[in-house]
């Protein structure tokens, strides 16, 4: 067995999770308070990825320093892309709530945002690969093994923990965190507690777009390219963590990420990278029929 | 105070309200009574603006509230405990409390009335980091009262406080209403099926049949009215 090589896929399957999970916080919090799979979820990601490309271009050929560019870029991603999932929720969602509309229509307004955003990148942008400038520095944390473990994949990693960390203390703590949660239970008790829902999902769609776009922003500059289409599969993926994880749960998509990363990472590592999709889905189908609600969902028991 | 003047009201399609009137003054302790699918629960979810009437209007201090969203009519001062309590019961009792005071940023005065309503209810002071799914069914109704009150309102609408419960929690909660009432000078708007308990509580009642009001007068006086013993207290 050979160590080197072990712990090159882990770490790999460590940087893939990281990400999934800052795309999957989106879906399961989304899900948590409307039961909607947001379908264009992923297209935030990607307009994330855009903007910060668009942002660290010019403030690259401004000539300013890396750690300012990657600083101003992110927080234009950030913003940006919070901006987007705001307008998705009032313009796609609230409209379809407000008419009481079935579950089923806001899944076919998720989908059709998703294609409207793909293809409107398209247009605006290009149907190429973009290249991203690398904006992560290399720097020397664990000499000789940075080929194992690199400064790019370490700060991919620290910066996923930080947003966990955040988004822990937002939810537990704060007065809107608490707000989220009684939402999510029984949204005719929290307006009648004078608690604003809608509100409160639109500050839902906020988050969850924010954690998206440091995603795509740091697995852009990891890649090193992106095009309109990167949101679509990352979407799929990460969708498939939340769940096998428990959607509506937020540490069960950390979870599910981790795994999902893992799972792709040592199997195509060992077996074959032509399969690597099949595997992710063959083990999400393995761990539903073991655990239909998902690792940590709550089973489906309503006391009356 | 609160006015409720020819209210129609429809609970998907069924005409649960059919035009009803009726009028909670300052300080009083009202109830209405009347018998499964009367309505009585529309009237409490038509004044709180979840099922805003089709006609008629709702009048609060002089203002139309009829089409105002929930959670404005709660920053007026009108909130209610529903049937069946609805604890969140994932959040924590002091949660569940944080909750109720949502609207409100003076901390201090927060503070003074949690611990006026742990001094009403010493077991929610003992489970306060408990999820509030883990209490039994008495204990939820106190968190509910309680988490209505963490909002400070100036009329508190209560939904079949007694469903459910054991006789001896029922009378403790009826009890603790009174003084609520009386400490707090609360207006208090009961919906009850146990009329004999809610109308000794009350001030005034009023009787509900099919989406109408058929009789209103003191709680004294249709305790002893021939029609609501037969029909509402089996004497």
């Amino acid at each position: 067995m050979d160590f080197d090589y072990f712990s090159y896929l882990f770490f790999g399957g460590l940087t893939r999770g990281s990400i999934y999970a800052l795309i999957a916080l989106g879906y399961t919090m989304v899900y948590g308070i409307i039961q909607l799979i947001n379908f264009a979820h992923g297209e935030i990601y990607m307009i994330g990825a855009f903007t910060g490309l668009i942002i660290a271009s010019v403030l690259t050929m401004m000539g300013l320093p890396s750690l300012a560019v990657i600083i101003i870029a992110a927080a234009a991603a950030i913003i940006y892309a919070s901006a987007y999932g705001f307008t998705i929720e009032k313009i796609a969602y609230k409209p379809l709530r407000d008419a009481n509309a079935p579950r089923l229509s806001a899944l076919i307004s998720a989908i059709g945002m998703s294609l409207f955003l793909q293809n409107y990148v398209l247009l605006a942008q290009t149907s190429d690969f973009l290249p991203f400038p690398s904006l992560i520095p290399d720097f020397e944390f664990w000499e000789p093994y940075s080929h194992i473990w690199t400064s790019a994949e370490l700060v991919i990693f620290i910066t996923t923990v930080i947003v966990m960390i955040l988004l822990t203390f937002l939810i537990k703590f704060t007065k809107i965190g608490k707000a989220m949660r009684a939402t999510s239970q029984d949204k005719t008790m929290a307006s009648l507690l004078g608690i604003n829902v809608n509100r409160v999902i639109t500050f839902t769609f906020v988050v969850g777009s924010a954690t998206a776009a440091i995603g795509g922003i740091l697995i852009a500059s990891h890649i090193g390219q992106i095009n309109f289409y990167m949101g679509f599969i990352a979407g799929i993926k990460a969708f498939v963590a939340a769940v096998l994880g428990g959607i509506g749960s937020i540490p069960g998509a950390v979870i599910g990420a981790l795994i999902l990363g893992w799972t792709e990472s040592f199997f195509t590592g060992y077996i074959s990278s032509d399969y690597e999709d099949v595997f992710a889905f063959l083990f999400l189908v393995g761990i539903l029929i073991l655990r239909p609600s998902g690792i940590l969902g709550k089973s489906e028991t309503q006391k009356v | 105070m609160l006015k409720l003047n020819n209210v129609h009201s429809f609970y998907g399609n069924i005409h649960a309200l059919k035009g009803i009137t009726l009028e909670v003054m300052e300080g009083e302790v009202i109830s209405l009574i009347g018998a499964n699918g009367a309505g009585k629960s529309t009237a409490l979810m038509t004044t709180s603006g979840i099922v805003p009437a089709k006609r008629g209007s709702v009048e609060f201090k002089g203002e139309d509230i009829t089409h105002m969203p929930p959670d404005e009519i709660v920053k007026k001062g009108i909130c209610q405990v529903p049937e069946g309590r609805r604890i969140f019961s994932y959040l924590t009792v002091a949660e569940n409390l944080d909750m109720g005071a949502f609207l409100r940023n003076d901390t201090r005065k927060i503070k003074t009335d949690m611990d006026y309503v742990y001094d009403l209810f010493p077991i929610l002071a003992e489970r306060k980091n408990q999820a509030g799914g883990t209490l039994s069914g008495g204990e939820q109704q106190m968190l509910a009262i309680s988490r209505a009150l963490m909002s400070h309102p100036k009329v508190l609408l209560l939904d079949e406080p007694s469903l459910g419960l054991a006789p001896i929690i029922v009378k403790q909660i009826f009890g603790i209403i009174k003084k609520i009432n009386e400490e707090q000078k609360t207006t208090i708007f009961i919906v009850e099926q146990n009329a004999n308990l809610a109308l000794k509580a009350a001030h005034r009642g009023y009787v509900m049949e099919n989406g109408l009001i058929s009789l209103s007068d003191t709680g004294e006086n249709l305790l002893a009215n021939e029609n609501v013993k037969k029909a509402y207290l089996g004497i």
